[in-house]
């Protein structure tokens, strides 16, 4: 079965952005939604904020409690989506909690996402048997649950998970919450040497993704990168200066040296 | 009656686990050593004997003449859990979790604690058997709750202040959870209420039904007969369902949970999850009913007391209700405080503010019940945490 996202995915060196919807402002998220899609990034996760993030670190629950305080819901997400959608074709993957869809509605919400051109959707804390029925319910509608495994995961759970998974594997860097690390395990490699058994789904890996060099080295095991915390926090660090957009494109310009010198040839180009 | 989930841990549509994948294996293992546990008899000996030389079991069933003279119908007993070691229910569930946590090879006990009740009871125990303790607490908590802190702090423990969200218990069961999810490989999280994902409702209810069936064999041994009514304060639900659980089959007993209805009726006023309005959702791995707004975020919630002041409720709680085997209830701020002082006024026994819920809906109920009939009520925990809050409360103003 292949979708938009796994196409997006299936030539390796893969890039995947994280941002929360709304911060700091719906204008700014848009612009760099738009600057992530022209700077390469293969599928962008957009992040639901919602108010009890557990999974989360402190840089992504305080993006979260931002977009919350100036009133960010899922409608609001979904239109955000639908404004990038006039410009760009890049897989769009929500990335949220199970409450706030709950009380959305699922099956209003597989017919909105489908209307604002959502490819995906993750949701944090479903697993097993109420991740399969969401699972199906979205596919109908064409939308990908994206699975996500860790490094507990079981060979027995992989097996399964990897079987109903649809567009891309999200392999959880390590046991912990989202967020920068300093650890340099394999943990991650190993992950995706197992998962690799079971799918031939691409295999991005996240969590604590912050560096040029962490990005080439998870290159070197799995089809993707998932970059989210590091983006988010020059995004928290702008908000004085209101300078998001320069700041994200000099961490991108760092993340993905040869993506740089690509966009700045096919820009130069385009201005010929 | 079948008051046993699912194995998977759902009571009907409540319950479950909803958890980030990383937490699966750790639960799946816990759940293992649970039930493995459940079937050991040296395991239930070791417990007992805990239960009994270290924190003082049985706990007394006392009648309070004093308060059901003044109060006038039902006679009123009373449960006393605030005579346990460290004066509150928690203790029953925290002996059972450690012994738990100790077959399974783990080192490093987390916690996290709304009153500070819970808190100080993982404390002990970790002290107890020489293990590293760390307590989360909201700081709004640690604000209202100085004096449990320092016990903790005394106990050896690690106190971690929680300063996102509302600063209470939701908050600080959401730090409690990013620390187990970071640390699985030597830590136990010593969850403490019939809350969270599969196992942990099913397995703090049947380590704190020790007080029903405590107080069925008491009550049946000092009159002969059943209760009419039983009460008890309902936060997250344990010390309700440790005394419910073992009654639930007696047909003519009837059970009430009490909840806080905080100082008004309006989100964010109260902690009533029962009350109109209310809504099923998912919150910190279970399903059952969570105050929240209209976007599916989690409501902020107020009590007088911090044991009480939490947005969701244990799912075999929300079970019982819709099946309407229990009826549900709350008093207000107000009220509880002067329960609280009626309590200590009639029978020299001050207790906690939560328990000074179940004991304010028990003076409303009891003139309606004839003077024959018996109403036990559960004095969950001792109030000495909250003398000094409701010295400043009656002095005017909140603190």
């Amino acid at each position: 079965m292949s979708d938009r996202i796994t196409e997006n995915l299936k030539n390796g060196r893969g890039f995947i952005p994280f941002v929360t919807a709304g911060d700091p402002d719906d204008e700014t998220s848009l612009e760099i939604l738009k600057l992530l899609a022209a700077r390469g990034a293969n599928v962008i996760e957009l992040g639901v904020p919602f108010s009890d993030p557990m999974a989360d670190g402190v840089v992504i629950q305080r993006s979260s409690q931002r977009a919350l305080d100036r009133g960010v819901n899922l409608a609001s997400v979904l239109s955000l989506a639908a404004k990038l959608r006039v410009s760009s074709d890049v897989p769009l993957v929500l990335f949220s909690y199970l409450n706030p869809i709950l009380r959305f509605g699922i099956d209003g919400l597989c017919s909105a996402a489908k209307k604002s051109g959502v490819d995906g959707i993750l949701i944090v804390d479903a697993v097993d048997d109420e991740a399969r029925e969401l699972a199906d319910k979205f596919a109908e509608h064409g939308i990908s649950l994206i699975s996500l495994v860790s490094p507990t995961t079981s060979d027995g759970r992989l097996e399964n998970i990897c079987r109903n998974a649809r567009g891309f594997i999200y392999a959880v860097s390590r046991a912990g919450v989202t967020g920068a690390a300093n650890s340099h395990s394999n943990e991650a490699e190993l992950l995706a040497a197992r998962v690799r058994k079971f799918t031939d789904l691409p295999i991005a890996v996240g969590f604590g993704i912050s560096t040029a060099e962490q990005v080439e080295n998870v290159w070197k095991f799995a089809d993707a990168a998932v970059v989210g915390s590091a983006i988010v926090a020059e995004i928290e660090a702008s908000i004085k200066a209101n300078d998001a957009l320069a700041r994200v494109e000099a961490l991108l310009d760092q993340l993905l040296p040869l993506q740089k010198a690509a966009h700045t040839h096919k820009v130069e180009g385009s201005r010929l | 009656m079948n008051c046993e989930p699912d194995n998977k841990g759902y009571w009907g549509e409540f319950g479950g686990r909803f958890v980030p994948e990383t937490l699966v294996a750790p639960l799946d293992e816990l759940n293992e050593a649970y039930l493995a546990s459940r079937d050991d008899p040296e395991f239930h000996a070791e417990l007992a004997d805990l239960l009994n030389h270290y924190s003082g079991r049985p706990t007394s069933l006392y009648y309070a003449r004093r308060l059901s003279e003044e109060v006038g119908g039902a006679q009123i007993y009373l449960k006393r859990e605030d005579l346990n070691h460290t004066g509150a229910h928690k203790i029953n569930n925290c002996l059972g979790q450690i012994l738990l946590a100790r077959r399974m090879g783990k080192t490093r006990i987390v916690a996290e604690t709304g009153a500070g009740q819970h808190g100080v009871a993982t404390a002990t125990v970790c002290a107890l058997f020489g293990l590293k303790c760390v307590v989360y607490m909201g700081s709004e908590d640690i604000r209202r709750q100085e004096l449990n802190v320092f016990r903790m702090q005394l106990l050896g423990a690690e106190v971690r202040s929680v300063d996102t969200g509302s600063r209470t218990l939701k908050d600080a069961i959401n730090e409690a959870l990013r620390d187990w999810v970071s640390n699985i490989s030597d830590t136990y999280y010593l969850l403490g209420s019939a809350l969270g994902p599969h196992p942990y409702p099913l397995m703090v209810r049947e380590f704190q039904s020790v007080i029903g069936r405590e107080a069925r064999r008491q009550i049946l041994e000092e009159t002969g007969k059943l209760p009419d009514l039983l009460v008890a304060c309902v936060g997250g639900g344990s010390n309700a369902i440790g005394l419910f659980h073992p009654f639930l089959d007696d047909e003519n007993v009837q059970m009430t949970g009490v909840e806080a209805g905080g100082r008004g009726a309006a989100l964010g006023e109260h902690a009533a999850r029962f009350a109109k309005g209310a809504a099923v959702g998912v919150l910190q791995g279970t399903r059952s009913y969570v105050l929240q707004d209209d976007d599916g975020n989690i409501a902020s919630t107020h009590s007088v007391s911090a044991g009480l002041d939490y947005a969701s409720v244990g799912p075999e709680h929300s079970y019982l209700r819709d099946i309407g085997r229990i009826k549900y209830d709350s008093v207000t701020d107000a009220e509880a405080l002067d329960a609280f002082q009626l309590l200590s006024r009639t029978e020299g026994i001050i207790p906690a503010l939560e328990s000074a819920h179940a004991i304010a809906y028990a003076v409303k109920q009891a003139p309606k019940m004839q003077r024959e009939q018996i109403m036990i009520v559960n004095v969950s925990g001792r109030g000495d945490k909250d003398v000094d809050s409701v010295r400043q409360l009656l002095n005017g103003g909140e603190k």
